[in-house]
C-alpha cells in the first residue's frame, strides 16, 4: 500500500490537500479517506476516478466544504474550504439537476446570483448568456419538467458557472444520462473547459469519459480510501470524440485500468 | 455519501411529497367540463331527491296520519303523499319546502333585517373569514417555529395534537364567556374559535412542506452560502406551497364549523348557528334545514375560493 503524493504544477495551487483523513462513526469506524494528498493548480481538469467507495466524492464533498475532515489539511484559494465556500469560490454541480420545480429555467440560473445580491436585470442577462453557452437559448421560460434528462443538467452546469467562479466541482454529473447524450455533454464540457480554463474536478466511474476530458486523472482505491495513482493525459486540445480510437487514449485508458486493478489485489 | 438520484426516474415523479426533491412534474388539472360532470351530477341529484322525497314520507306519516287522516276513513297513499311534503313542522321537510323557505328568507327581507337568512349568512362569514386569517396566521407562524428550533418541535408538538383532542363544544362556550368578560362580543370571540379548528391542519401541512427540500437542495443553497432567510424565502417557502393549499381547504372549512359551533350555545342573536338554534327552539324544522344548506353552500364557496387562490398563485402549474 503506498500513497502517492501528486506533483506540485508550478503556481500556487487552486486546492491542496495534506494528509487529509475522514472517518465517519462507527462500529468499527470507517475510514472514507486515508491520509490523501493532492495539489491542482490553476486552469486543470482533475478527475477522481474509482469504484464505489474509494471516498472520491466524499474527496469532493470535502473541498467544497460539505463534508469535515478528521485531520489534515485543506486549502482552496489558500483559504480553508469554509472560507472558500462563504467567499462562493466554487460552483458544484450534483450527481442530479436539483433544480426547482418552481422556478423557471432561467429563474433556475439566476438562482445563486439572487443569493449574492446581484441586481436583478444584470443576473437575468448573465443567465441568458450561460444558458446559451450551454445551448440552451430559448428555453428560458420553460419548466424543469418540461426538458429532457440532459438538458436539465445542461442548466444546472449554467447555473453552477452564472457567477463565474474559479472553481468547478462536478459530482457525476452524467452518470444517470444516457451514453449518447453523456457523449454530447462530455464534448460541451471539453469545449466550455478549452475556452475559459477554469479549474474543474470532476469525479465520475467511467475510464474513457475521465480520460477524454481531463488533463490529470486520480485513481482512488476503496477500504481505506486512498489514491492509488495520478496519471497525466497529454491529449490533443481539440480532442473530439475521435480521439477515444487512437493509441494515445487507448494508451491512457490502459494505464488507468491498470492502477484501477492493482489497486484492487 | 450522496444517494444515487436519477434524474430521468424523478423526471415525472408526482409532485407529492416531493416538490423539490427533483424535478417533479405538476399533475395536471383536468378542467371541469361542463357537459362531462353534469350529466352524472343531475343523476346524483336526482337519485337524491327520490330518496329524500321518499324518506320525508316515510317519517311524516305517522303525525300526518293522527292529526289528519285519522279523521277521514278509506284514505289512500295519494291522500299521504302530498300532506307529508307540506307539513308546517314535518320531521323531515321536503326539498322544495326548504328551497321555498331559502327563496323567501333571503329575497323578502332586506339584507340588515334579522329575519333575512342572507343576514345570518354573512354573519357567520365574517367570523368565518376572520378566524380563518387569524388561524392560518398562527398555524404559519408555529409551522415556521417547529421547523427552526429542535426544542420548540418537542415541546410545542404535543400540545398542539392535544388541543385536538378537547370538543370544541366543550370549550367554545369557556372561551366566548372568558373573552366576553374581557370585553370582547361580537365577531371576535367566535373568530377565537374558528381559529382553534384552522390553524391545526395548517401546522402540520407546513410543518411537512417547510421540511419536505431534500438534502440535495439544502447542500446547494449551502455552496452558494446563502443565508438562513434566503434558505427559507427561496428554497422552503416555495416548496411548501404544494402542501399550504390543500391544507388551507380543509382550514377554512374547519373554521365554517367553528364559526358555527361557536354560535350555539351562547345564545347568539345573529349567525347561521344561532338559526339553527331558534329553529329547534321553535321546532321550525324547514328553517333548522335552510341554515343547513346555506352552510353547505357557504362552505363550497368558501374552500372554492381557496382553491381559485391556489391555481392562480401556484407558479409552474399554470398551463
Amino acid at each position: 500500500m503506498r500513497a502517492v503524493e501528486a506533483g506540485v504544477v508550478a503556481g500556487a495551487p487552486v486546492v491542496r490537500v495534506q494528509q487529509m483523513s475522514v472517518r465517519f462513526p462507527g462500529e468499527p469506524p470507517v475510514v472514507a479517506l486515508d491520509r490523501v494528498g493532492l495539489d491542482i493548480a490553476e486552469g486543470e481538469f482533475i478527475s477522481l476516478i474509482g469504484p464505489s467507495g474509494c471516498g472520491k466524492t466524499t474527496l469532493l464533498r470535502v473541498i467544497a466544504d460539505l463534508e469535515q475532515a478528521t485531520s489534515g489539511d485543506v486549502t482552496v484559494n489558500g483559504m480553508s474550504s469554509m472560507q472558500a465556500r462563504l467567499s462562493r469560490a466554487y460552483g458544484y454541480v450534483f450527481q442530479a439537476p436539483a433544480l426547482f420545480p418552481w422556478r423557471t429555467v432561467l429563474a433556475n440560473v439566476t438562482l445563486p446570483l439572487e443569493v449574492q445580491g446581484v441586481p436583478r436585470e444584470q443576473a437575468r442577462e448573465t443567465a441568458r448568456i450561460q444558458l446559451e453557452r450551454v445551448g440552451l437559448k430559448g428555453f428560458e421560460g420553460k419548466y424543469p419538467w418540461q426538458l429532457s434528462g440532459g438538458m436539465q443538467q445542461r442548466v444546472s452546469i449554467a447555473r453552477a458557472l452564472g457567477f463565474e467562479p474559479k472553481l468547478l466541482m462536478m459530482d457525476e454529473p452524467f452518470g444517470a444520462l444516457d451514453e449518447i447524450t453523456r457523449d454530447r455533454l462530455n464534448e460541451q464540457l471539453l469545449r466550455l473547459w478549452e475556452r475559459e480554463r477554469r479549474t474543474v474536478i470532476f469525479v465520475t466511474h467511467s475510464i474513457p469519459e475521465a480520460v477524454f476530458l481531463s488533463s490529470r486523472i486520480v485513481v482512488m482505491s476503496p477500504r481505506p480510501g486512498r489514491i492509488v495513482e495520478v496519471i497525466e493525459s497529454r491529449l490533443p486540445a481539440d480532442r473530439t470524440l475521435d480521439v477515444r480510437e487512437t493509441p494515445e487514449f487507448i494508451d491512457i485508458a490502459h494505464r488507468v485500468r491498470l492502477a484501477l486493478r492493482d489497486a484492487h489485489d | 455519501m450522496t444517494d444515487e438520484a436519477h434524474p430521468r426516474s424523478a423526471f415525472g415523479a408526482p409532485p407529492q411529497g416531493g416538490a423539490a426533491s427533483g424535478p417533479a412534474k405538476p399533475v395536471p388539472r383536468r378542467p371541469l367540463g361542463v357537459q362531462q360532470s353534469l350529466g352524472p351530477v343531475l343523476t346524483v341529484l336526482g337519485a337524491l331527491g327520490v330518496v329524500w322525497y321518499a324518506a320525508a314520507t316515510w317519517l311524516n306519516a305517522p303525525q300526518v296520519i293522527e292529526r289528519v287522516l285519522s279523521d277521514r276513513p278509506g284514505w289512500g297513499l295519494a291522500d299521504l303523499l302530498p300532506l307529508t311534503w307540506s307539513m308546517e313542522r314535518p320531521v323531515l321537510p321536503a326539498p322544495h319546502q326548504i328551497a321555498l323557505d331559502m327563496w323567501r328568507s333571503t329575497v323578502d327581507w332586506p339584507l340588515n333585517s334579522p329575519r333575512s337568512l342572507l343576514f345570518h349568512t354573512g354573519v357567520t362569514a365574517a367570523s368565518t373569514l376572520l378566524g380563518f386569517v387569524m388561524g392560518t396566521l398562527l398555524g404559519l407562524g408555529l409551522a415556521v417555529a417547529i421547523v427552526h428550533s429542535r426544542t420548540l418541535d418537542r415541546s410545542l408538538f404535543p400540545w398542539i395534537i392535544a388541543s385536538q383532542t378537547v370538543p370544541v363544544l366543550a370549550i367554545a362556550p369557556i372561551v366566548i364567556v372568558a373573552l366576553g368578560s374581557m370585553g370582547f362580543t361580537g365577531v371576535f370571540p367566535k373568530s377565537v374559535i374558528a381559529m382553534y379548528l384552522c390553524f391545526f391542519p395548517v401546522t402540520v401541512a407546513m410543518v411537512k412542506g417547510l421540511r419536505s427540500p431534500g438534502v440535495m437542495e439544502l447542500e446547494l443553497m449551502h455552496t452558494y452560502a446563502a443565508s438562513a432567510s434566503h434558505t427559507f424565502w427561496k428554497l422552503r417557502v416555495p416548496a411548501s406551497l404544494p402542501f399550504l393549499f390543500p391544507s388551507l381547504r380543509v382550514g377554512i372549512a374547519a373554521a365554517l364549523v367553528g364559526a358555527i359551533v361557536a354560535e350555539l350555545p351562547t345564545g347568539a342573536q345573529a349567525g347561521l348557528g344561532a338559526r339553527l338554534l331558534t329553529g329547534s327552539y321553535y321546532g321550525n324544522t324547514v328553517q333548522i334545514w335552510s341554515a343547513l344548506v346555506m352552510a353547505a353552500l357557504l362552505g363550497l364557496v368558501l374552500t372554492g375560493a381557496v382553491a381559485a387562490a391556489d391555481k392562480w398563485l401556484t407558479p409552474g402549474g399554470r398551463k
